[in-house]
């Protein structure tokens, strides 16, 4: 390998990485400016910050029930379709049996449906069919962490069969025959080896869970209301408060910068598991 | 080897949440599109209309223009993210001072919500108060009017779903080429392969399966975007960014035409499952024949 100049390296990651981070730096300065001068010339650098809309957002208890719920969904979500995709991308990968390619085809399938339409089916089966006495789906946490499985789970499978795919059926084998049972051969050697593509799933898919928007505005009504749907209650038919809207857009942000930079050293370490397997 | 039976009940939780949460709803639509429903009117009953959706949507022309905006979206879009998401994985394999800062820079567009990643963009493209067309003006001259201009639109797009999706491919690519032997690489190199050959021969046959799969995330989710389109353009100016999912909602919703979109969101549906299945067959196909 030819040696690089470490200087230009670094120069093309800066020029990368100011492209990537305008966007949100400038979602920052939106939220920082009081409405009458968003309209005047845009300005780069915020001379005076204005923090009306923060305190605001802050103050706002609606908006912090709306956080927690946006937790616990996601989380939750998130953890049901890792563990679930690994489940299924372990039998996918070590069982023979008919029709599996098919299985996994179609897993995925769930994904491809342009949501605006399904929509009310889903309302209308979960306020009606799926129902226990006066127990509904509709508007429950629960409700939405398996709403939100129809597209996070098919992705967690996409993403989780390579991974598990490259791990040596040997292992698997090997610990049969030294009599393990077929649950801790999945707990204990195939899911630690996996670890760098679980976090991978697991980040994404409660990224994805945090960040829907159109179902969770259909499908919750106050009691698991998100926050991205808190959002849509700034745009209204007198104009759109992009200055709440983007102080908010800062909040939906935190907690997604929290969980990325803890799940983040479980990438690195897996990157060190890859370079010495091989 | 193993039994059977444990395969099965590791997969049932998943086709069990699928079934309820993706099948049914799916029969659902199914039966609606052969009706003319609208749901929010004072009268909301079904009339049964037989195949006429079906025949209606062969001759819209509002739906094959929509169908074709989406296509050189997918294309421009999802070529373009798989191109630079390679070559920042690749790049990210190297050891350079700084690399995890870079990297968790590089994946931040991800954690935003679509709806968010929309009002951003509109809010720096829009002309009056966007500060890219302030700029370019003001730099270089250029007016950019993404009202107003469909290419400006449309090209706007483009560049926010490559801002907001890359780093998905970068990080798929990522895990995908940590996780390959190095043999074959050094062995290769013994062999004086060049980088073009080492890319053809021996990595890109080794990603194809993560590939295959960040292909199909993202061709699919590019197919249904709405959130991020609806915020930035609304499908305008006229219908050049009028893509199938927003074509959808814009038939369901403003014009409350129920089983007219639920026929649309079916054939598209129909289509996405055929171009991936295709896909799938012939880019996966060959690599197990190699393999038997």
């Amino acid at each position: 390998m030819k040696k690089r100049n470490p200087l230009l390296t670094t120069l093309f990651w800066v020029l990368i990485s100011l492209m990537t981070l305008f966007p949100i730096y400038w979602l920052f300065v939106i939220s920082v400016k009081p409405a009458v001068q968003l309209f005047s010339t845009p300005d780069l650098i915020v001379n005076n910050p204005y923090w009306g809309n923060y305190t605001e957002v802050l103050g706002n208890r609606l908006l912090r029930s709306y956080m927690i719920n946006s937790l616990v969904i996601s989380t939750g979500n998130a953890v049901l379709c890792t563990v679930l995709g690994f489940f299924t991308c372990y039998a996918l990968s070590r069982f023979q049996f008919r029709g599996k390619e098919s299985i996994f085809f179609w897993t995925i399938t769930n994904r491809m449906a342009p949501p605006a339409v399904f929509l009310l089916p889903l309302f209308l089966l979960m306020t009606q069919v799926y129902r226990i006495g006066d127990f509904t789906l509709l508007d429950t946490r629960i409700g939405m962490i398996l709403v939100y499985c129809t597209f996070n789970l098919p992705f967690a499978i996409w993403t989780l069969r390579p991974t598990i795919d490259a791990i040596p059926r040997e292992l698997d084998e090997a610990a049969y025959v030294d009599g393990a049972s077929p649950w801790k051969v999945i707990t204990e050697i195939v899911f630690p080896l996996c670890r760098p593509g679980l976090a991978v799933t697991l980040i994404l898919t409660w990224v994805f869970a945090w960040n829907e928007y159109l179902l969770a505005a259909t499908l919750t009504n106050f009691e698991a209301r998100t926050l991205t749907t808190g959002l849509s209650e700034y745009v209204t038919t007198t104009g759109t408060e992009w200055g709440i809207m983007a102080t908010i857009s800062v909040f939906t942000l935190i907690p997604a910068l929290i969980v990325f930079g803890l799940v983040q050293k479980h990438i690195v370490a897996g990157l060190t598991f890859g370079a010495v397997k091989g | 080897m193993q039994s059977n039976k444990l395969g099965w009940i590791l997969l049932a939780p998943t086709l069990v949440i699928l079934f309820f949460f993706g099948v049914l709803p799916f029969l659902y639509v199914v039966f609606v599109s052969f009706h003319q429903w609208n749901p929010f009117a004072a009268s909301p009953e079904m009339i049964f209309n037989g195949a006429e959706n079906f025949r209606r949507i062969v001759f819209d022309e509002a739906f094959l223009n929509s169908l074709g905006v989406t296509v050189m979206f997918v294309v421009f879009a999802v070529l373009s993210e798989l191109v630079i998401g390679y070559l920042l994985a690749q790049a990210f394999m190297k050891e350079f001072p700084g690399k995890s800062i870079f990297r968790t820079i590089h994946t931040l567009p991800l954690i935003m919500a679509p709806i968010i990643v929309g009002s951003v963009w509109k809010l720096m493209t829009t002309p009056s108060i966007g500060i890219i067309p302030h700029y370019l003006d003001e730099w270089f001259g250029i007016s950019m009017n993404i009202g107003t201009s469909a290419p400006a639109a449309f090209m706007t797009i483009v560049i926010m779903d490559i801002w907001h999706w890359t780093p998905l491919v970068t990080l798929t690519l990522i895990a995908a080429l940590v996780s390959l032997p190095r043999d074959p690489f050094e062995q290769a190199q013994i062999d004086g392969a060049n980088k073009g050959q080492i890319f053809w021969h021996i990595t890109l046959p080794m990603i194809t399966p993560a590939l295959v799969a960040t292909i199909f995330i993202r061709l699919m989710d590019a197919l249904r975007t709405v959130d991020e389109v609806w915020m930035l353009t609304g499908g305008g100016p006229g219908s050049s960014t009028r893509f199938l999912g927003v074509h959808i909602f814009k038939e369901v919703f403003p014009k409350t035409n129920y089983g007219y979109g639920s026929t649309i969101s079916v054939i598209v549906l129909y289509l996405t499952i055929v171009v991936c299945w295709l896909l799938y067959v012939s880019m996966l196909a060959p690599r197990k024949n190699r393999k038997g």
